[in-house]
């Protein structure tokens, strides 16, 4: 036996009592996870403008699943508190709490899996912005073509709101006509020369939108002639560091983003925590009480532990039902003929039934994870 | 004849007692959010007080705040005694207090009262600490090296964008102001010593806006300078141009923000003070059944509870009576030693 405790009946009401008061603690918390899956979301959605592909969403999609799932099960849990002091309730819930584990580990699996996924879709996120910016930057003159006419406003805001300027930096601005053709004099000779002077025939200028200005700023905003010296008294533009903001907004919509996620980390691990407490309690509990129904005495001691037999004769177990749950199925035609001995066979029967629920949600579990795994190692090329 | 008597027995009397306990609870929680109110708005005052000159009146929060902690500690107190009600003798320690404590409540109630119609009334006077505080926060707006206003700029320019507001009445006002410092002038060009000769005061005008009154939503990339100049813009009429600059005047924006937020505050301080009533009434006939038992030795016999012990108008004269003999019996302690000496 693994990590076995002995249980009076005492004993076994306090923990029934705890594990319902800390099954419904996990309830919350697995609300609490699915409104930080939909807080992740909606802020995601906000920027969805300036992001070119939805890959990051991946994390907020599993915070919102697992929250749900974890609501439902952990009030299965209180149920099952509720009715493991009542010797005549209590083993209808046998079978399901063999999934029940399985889901509660693969649970928290998922919920590991989120947080390495929010470092790792660190790259993603990034490329996603960089690609998304470009073309924002890009559409901000066609505020006339149906479609794009928002991206102005999108963009002055943004810079606006996160104090940042272009995508890198501030010169990401003079490589990209950000005047529609609409509001130039084509017989001007500025104008002319400007169009003339670049391949493209596009109009490109030293400037910078009105978005970009920095109010703290001691001197009015220079949004023209950024390059020229003489073109402002007293300018600077080596030295000049106030008059725009100096971030790229890809940068500070990372860091924006970055630090939201990172911030939830202390909060998903501490549910984590407390899913695990209830998985462990709920094993002894139901391993506690299975033990004292046994007994001669139902109100006498009985033994809790984790695991009947070791973890390495547990694994073997394990494997020896999978692959009799892969026979049974091969087995069961041939197993209608020999109904006489079928009601021999039946006791026993019960108890291989038992293990093979016990097989399956053990296989399962682990399968989940094994794809869990996979899902991480494929999506996360920059994070490692 | 008392004003509406009801009749209460045992079990009314304690289903009552209940139902006011409970209802004490939730004046205390309407306590606690006027006073939270009071915290809020005084916090939003002094977020903007650069702009209102530091000029601004702080007794509206400030009775909030007051009221609030009133609010929370006398309902407390009721609600304590209104626990003890059912018993007779924790009851019987806070009997004679009732009585006076009932009459502060009224009193509470209907200051609360006052407070809600001040909290709609407090616009007028900060309309015009609005406007002399703005007015002055232009004309320091290129101050940014002087200390105590060089966050002027700053302060003006992110109020401009958050409220999409341009100016003080509008946009024009940035005209009749010198808004660049004379730091980023170069006094040897021609077109500032124009500008600097065309008006009495030597200032540097022009008919340009800072750049935080530019609206994003225009289609076409801001215009601040040369507004008024048609010419100057390409495919620009300075008339039927709209979207360019914020047309409204922050006086306007932060007027509409804070008088928004006094009215909200106006009537949730009302539903309070409903609130407050009932409760008071509630207390009022606890107070009354617990006092004319029908057979003071049986606690559980049948009592009448009532909300005044005679009509308004008698209770009325009666308090005039008794002021006036108070008024008497001080007269008369001065003059009976005089009497005494001589008979």
């Amino acid at each position: 036996m693994l990590l076995k405790i002995t249980f009076t009946q005492q004993r076994r009401v306090r923990l029934a009592q705890g594990l319902w008061l800390m099954s419904w603690l996990a309830v919350m918390s697995g609300a609490f996870i699915f409104c930080l899956g939909v807080y992740l979301k909606t802020e995601l959605l906000r920027r969805a403008e300036v992001m070119d592909n939805t890959e990051i969403h991946m994390v907020p999609n599993i915070l919102m699943m697992v929250g749900l799932v974890s609501i439902g099960t952990n009030w299965v849990a209180t149920r099952v508190c509720q009715d493991s002091l009542d010797a005549s309730r209590f083993p209808r819930w046998k079978l399901l709490l063999m999934a029940w584990f399985a889901v509660a580990m693969l649970l928290c699996c998922l919920l590991l899996a989120v947080v390495v996924l929010s470092y790792a879709l660190q790259g993603r996120l990034e490329e996603s912005l960089k690609v998304g910016l470009r073309n924002g930057i890009r559409f901000y003159k066609d505020t006339d073509v149906p479609g794009r006419c928002f991206q102005k406003e999108t963009i002055d805001r943004l810079q606006m709101e996160f104090r940042c300027c272009g995508n890198n930096n501030f010169k990401d601005w003079f490589e990209v006509q950000w005047v529609s053709n609409r509001y130039l004099d084509f017989t001007s000779k500025d104008v002319k020369d400007r169009i003339r002077s670049n391949v493209d025939g596009r109009y490109l200028l030293d400037g910078v939108p009105f978005s970009c200005c920095n109010p703290a700023s001691p001197r009015p905003c220079l949004q023209y002639h950024l390059t020229d010296n003489s073109a402002h008294y007293s300018y600077d533009y080596q030295a000049e560091e106030l008059n725009l903001y100096s971030r790229g907004c890809r940068q500070a919509l990372t860091d924006y983003y970055m630090e939201m996620m990172n911030s939830t980390g202390p909060g998903v691990l501490s549910v984590i925590l407390i899913q695990m407490s209830v998985l462990v309690s709920l094993r002894y509990l139901q391993t506690a009480v299975e033990g004292a129904t046994a007994l001669e005495d139902p109100e006498g001691e009985s033994v809790g532990y984790l695991l009947e037999k070791g973890v390495k004769e547990t694994f073997e177990d394990v494997k020896a039902n999978v692959l009799d749950i892969l026979k049974f199925a091969q087995v069961d035609p041939s197993a209608a003929e020999g109904s006489p001995g079928a009601e021999d066979a039946e006791k026993p029967a019960d108890n291989t039934t038992e293990k093979r629920w016990e097989g399956g949600g053990c296989v399962s579990a682990f399968f989940c994870f094994g794809c869990v795994s996979w899902v991480v190692a494929s999506r996360a090329p920059f994070g490692f | 004849m008392a004003l509406l008597p009801v009749k209460f027995d045992l079990k009314k009397r304690v289903k009552l007692a209940q139902t006011v306990w409970f209802m004490y609870w939730f004046a205390v929680l309407a306590g606690v959010l006027v006073l939270s109110m009071g915290l809020f708005f005084k916090i939003e005052l002094r977020k903007r007080s650069e702009l209102m000159d530091n000029n601004e009146s702080h007794f509206l929060p400030n009775l909030l705040i007051l009221m609030g902690l009133i609010a929370c500690s006398i309902n407390v107190f009721g609600g304590k005694v209104c626990y003890d009600s059912l018993d007779p003798d924790k009851f019987a320690k806070w009997k004679p207090m009732l009585k006076t404590y009932l009459v502060f409540c009224v009193g509470f109630n209907a200051l609360l009262l006052v407070t809600a119609v001040l909290c709609f009334l407090m616009r007028i006077p900060m309309q015009f600490t609005l406007a002399e505080g703005l007015r002055n926060g232009m004309r320091y707006y290129k101050d940014t090296d002087t200390p105590g206003r060089c966050y002027m700029k700053r302060t003006l320019d992110l109020m401009q964008i958050e409220f999409r507001c341009c100016g003080n009445d509008n946009y024009r006002d940035w005209f009749e102001i010198q808004w660049v410092s004379n730091r980023y002038l170069d006094f040897s060009s021609k077109e500032v010593k124009d500008r600097i000769g065309s008006n009495v005061d030597g200032q540097y005008l022009m008919d340009g806006v800072p750049f935080s009154c530019c609206n994003p939503s225009s289609p076409r990339p801001c215009i601040q300078a040369q507004m008024t100049n048609n010419t100057a813009h390409y495919s620009y009429d300075h008339y039927t141009e709209d979207l360019n600059v914020w047309k409204r005047g922050c006086r306007d924006a932060l007027l509409s923000y804070y008088g928004g937020m006094m009215n909200t505050i106006g009537a949730l301080v009302i539903l309070v003070t409903m609130l407050e009533a009932s409760v008071t009434v509630g207390m009022q006939y606890v107070h009354s059944s617990l006092c004319n038992l029908a057979n003071p030795e049986d606690p559980e016999s049948e009592s009448e509870g009532w909300l005044l012990e005679k009509t308004v108008k008698e209770t009325f004269t009666d308090i005039m009576d008794k002021m006036k003999s108070m008024g008497k019996g001080i007269k008369v302690e001065e003059g009976e030693p005089a009497v005494e000496t001589v008979s």
